[in-house]
């Protein structure tokens, strides 16, 4: 019985509300959806399965690292692929004595886990843990866990003797902290901050502070790229839109043919045009602008970055510009001007409120693609170009700090749904075209 | 969680599986491995059919870690620096390599005895001596050429923008060299805190000249490119820009800093056999020696030094004069102290890369 034929029931027999085999009338309308929502569910489970698989796992993947790190609780031989848990008696002791300074049981318990340490050979791996938070402690452990054998009671003594480190508070302080696998520590990294000897939250040296610094420039230098492209595009989409379609369709290929071209091309073509003996500084000292010895550094500073970037985005700008003025009927504008309005003022109120949805859109685009840039900062940034990515991507690949990098691209992340969420309160986000 | 790691990890780079004998070998990439190919790899297959797959990084030791660590290992022999090869090995993120199978000298001098001091350890078995020195344009320059490393900071004696490795190490200890630290302490100088301020200091007085690079095949470019007019460099690489470009490059080696290069084999390499055996092949004194015909890095073989012959395409050019380790070129040098960077490299890096950022 066909869904029509079921309704024009209802019109008819509303009283006793059967289907025309005798079901009732709600089951068979429930059994129809939920045939089609199962329908549709299987429709989109591919996509679903490949969402959740390549996007939410690892993500959700790195937001744990961010607060796990298991390096001074277990190891993992690789080849075999056993856990073995570690540090056993160093952690029982911080459990049972809380807040209390190592004495001679907390050194015993630490010489008997070193020992462990130098069997399953994990002393780089403990020592690489707690040396994310208090550097130089890396030697400590694998030099203590090769002379694991000769300690001999007190413990204490035993210990300071290989290297009076071991006496220090801080380092005490880590290895509490490191003894549970949870922890907010490379949050507290990712903002420039650290735990003192007493636990308490203080900003690191000086001379290691970085990464605060780092996303205020990403978010400033994001901003810029943004505020720049807009200024370059609405220029060109107003073309675009107003030219006759067979003029428009031709400089379209120049806004689309950049789009179409390798990333790494257009930044490695910037190096060779803006280099300070590339094209554009040689045409400057050829023409006699520029001395020779007064040739303009473009290139590996920020302002490389600002110009390669804000190029590489200015499509993602232009489309939905373009595809938001297209539209847009002159007439309105006419009659404005013809109601007495001058240019500027028919442009304000007229036309620009109608382009908005279209600034929205590229903006947030263009915005949120730069927050995250990395490749091009990276070859053309010099050392005050890089950005947050970069040293996530340094953390990644260098020093294999996971945890940090995990962290770092966590803030970042929430730093963005915060934008987000602001420019759906102040904008709102139905009020934002793509096409 | 390791689990799912593994699984995402696979899943962006699905590993092809080998239907013939091959080897990956992981090197640095440019005219170094060029002179391994020339040199190894072709003989290698010459000989036992055996394929070699030539990949390059910047440094293997990072892709090394991170493919072990992640359980998806598909480079088979790299080529490392002594300070990463120790603490790689201590990691345990690399097999051990039984040094006694090393092939013999011609004279039969087994091979314990015939590598140089300091180049043979549990996990890696050393091929060459590199150094990281000064380069410099002549034509820049004006005539006087530079004679010592602190002429490289001495920005109003020869003005110009310099080129420097994006890393702590060698970095640091040439600040130190250049802010008048004989060679022979700097280790001594930069493990103190105050060291450390001194050598960032030094730096300070160049930061703004400096254009930062990262792979070894960069600052050859950068100076024919006449970006830079001075840059640290390795000695093979402007060696070779010299000698088959005809670049106006010259070497200071004034504080130059001494190193190994040794290969070793990942844990859990695809092709650990013939791993071992292209290692076992090209460390032989012939290949070591031949080798040296193609760039000016010492073999780590007292049997290949004296083997050592002219440059393969320009038999003018004899190859022992350009070694590192040649007796006038030691004068003020230093060999890189791997015991010092295997515990601070790290530290000094986070400390680098703030200072490089702010």
């Amino acid at each position: 019985m066909s869904d029509a034929a079921v309704f024009s029931d209802i019109t008819t027999q509303t009283d006793s509300l059967t289907t025309a085999d005798g079901r009732p009338l709600k089951a068979a309308l429930a059994a129809a959806q939920a045939r089609a929502r199962r329908r549709a569910f299987f429709l989109v489970l591919p996509l679903l399965a490949f969402v959740l698989l390549t996007f939410v796992a690892p993500i959700g993947q790195m937001l744990h690292r961010s607060v796990h790190n298991p390096g001074f609780t277990e190891h993992h031989d690789i080849a075999s692929g056993a856990k073995t848990p570690i540090m056993v008696n160093l952690r029982q002791w911080f459990d049972d004595n809380a807040d209390a300074a190592p004495d001679e049981t907390a050194y015993a318990a630490l010489a008997a886990d070193l020992l462990v340490l130098r069997d399953l050979k994990a002393a780089g791996n403990v020592g690489t843990r707690i040396n994310y938070e208090r550097a130089g402690s890396r030697s400590l452990f694998t030099k203590a866990a090769r002379n694991a054998k000769k300690l001999e009671p007190p413990y204490t003594e035993a210990i300071l003797d290989l290297d009076e480190d071991w006496g220090d508070p801080a380092l005490w302080q880590v290895m509490r902290g490191a003894s549970s696998a949870y922890t907010l520590n490379f949050y507290l990294a990712a903002i420039d901050k650290t735990r003192d000897a007493g636990g308490n939250v203080v900003a690191v040296d000086e001379v290691r502070q970085v990464y605060v610094k780092l996303f205020l420039r990403t978010l400033f230098l994001s901003l810029l790229i943004t505020v720049l492209c807009f200024v370059l595009a609405f220029p060109i989409a107003h073309l675009l839109a107003t030219l006759p379609l067979r003029y428009s369709n031709l400089l379209m290929i120049f806004v689309l043919l950049p789009f179409w071209t390798s990333l790494l091309v257009r930044t490695t073509s910037w190096i060779v045009l803006l280099q300070s003996e590339g094209v554009l500084n040689d045409a400057m000292v050829a023409t006699g602008i520029l001395a020779d010895e007064n040739r303009i550094q473009m290139m590996y500073n920020q302002a490389g970055t600002i110009i390669a970037m804000t190029h590489i985005l200015l499509p993602f700008m232009v489309l939905p510009l373009y595809s938001v003025m297209r539209p847009i009927d002159k007439s309105y504008v006419r009659a404005a001007r013809s109601l007495g309005a001058t240019s500027w003022t028919a442009f304000r109120r007229i036309y620009f409120p109608q382009t908005v949805p279209g600034i929205g859109a590229g903006a947030l685009l263009v915005f949120i693609l730069a927050v995250g840039y990395y490749i091009t900062p990276a070859l053309v940034g010099g050392a005050d170009g890089q950005l947050i990515s970069n040293f996530i991507a340094y953390h990644m690949t260098k020093s294999l700090n996971w945890s940090l990098a995990a962290a770092l691209a966590a803030i970042l992340l929430g730093g963005i749904l915060i934008l987000y969420w602001l420019y759906d309160q102040l904008v709102g986000i139905d009020n934002l075209k793509l096409g | 969680m390791k689990k799912t790691l593994v699984l995402t990890t696979a899943l962006t780079g699905l590993a092809f599986t080998a239907s013939a004998a091959e080897v990956t070998v992981m090197s640095w990439g440019g005219a170094y491995t060029k002179s391994q190919v020339e040199a190894y790899h072709k003989p290698f297959t010459a000989e036992t059919g055996i394929t070699v797959n030539s990949v390059d990084a910047d440094n293997p030791a990072t892709p090394i870690k991170a493919q072990v660590e992640a359980g998806n290992v598909s480079v088979d022999v790299a080529d490392v620096e002594l300070s990463d090869a120790i603490r790689l090995c201590d990691e345990g993120l690399l097999e051990e390599i039984d040094t006694t199978l090393l092939t013999a000298a011609p004279d039969g001098t087994p091979a314990t005895e015939d590598f140089i001091d300091g180049s043979l350890h549990d996990c890696a078995v050393a091929n060459i001596v590199w150094t990281t020195l000064i380069g410099y344009d002549k034509d820049k320059l004006g005539g006087t050429e530079p004679t010592s490393i602190a002429d490289f900071f001495d920005l109003e004696k020869y003005p110009g923008k310099r080129g420097m490795r994006k890393a702590a190490k060698t970095t640091l200890e040439m600040a130190l060299m250049g802010d008048g630290v004989p060679a022979a302490e700097v280790y001594e100088v930069l493990a103190t805190d105050e060291g450390v301020d001194r050598a960032f200091a030094k730096l300070d007085s160049i930061k703004d000249e400096v254009i930062w690079w990262e792979a070894g095949a960069q600052p050859p470019q950068l100076l024919a490119d006449g970006e830079v007019t001075m840059t640290v460099v390795w000695n093979g690489r402007i060696f070779n820009a010299i000698a088959e470009e005809g670049k106006p490059f010259g070497l200071l080696w004034d504080g130059q800093i001494y190193d190994l290069d040794l290969f070793v084999v990942p844990k859990g390499a695809p092709n650990k056999d013939e791993a071992m055996e292209f290692i076992k092949f090209s460390t032989a004194t012939e290949q070591l020696a031949n080798q040296a015909s193609w760039i000016p890095y010492g073999p780590a073989r007292k049997s290949s030094i004296e083997k050592v012959g002219s440059f393969h395409s320009d038999p003018s050019i004899d190859m022992k004069v350009h070694m590192p380790t040649t007796e006038e070129h030691l004068a003020n040098a230093v060999q890189n102290d791997f015991e010092f960077w295997v515990d601070y490299d790290a530290e000094l890096n986070e400390r680098f890369n703030a200072w490089l950022a702010n």
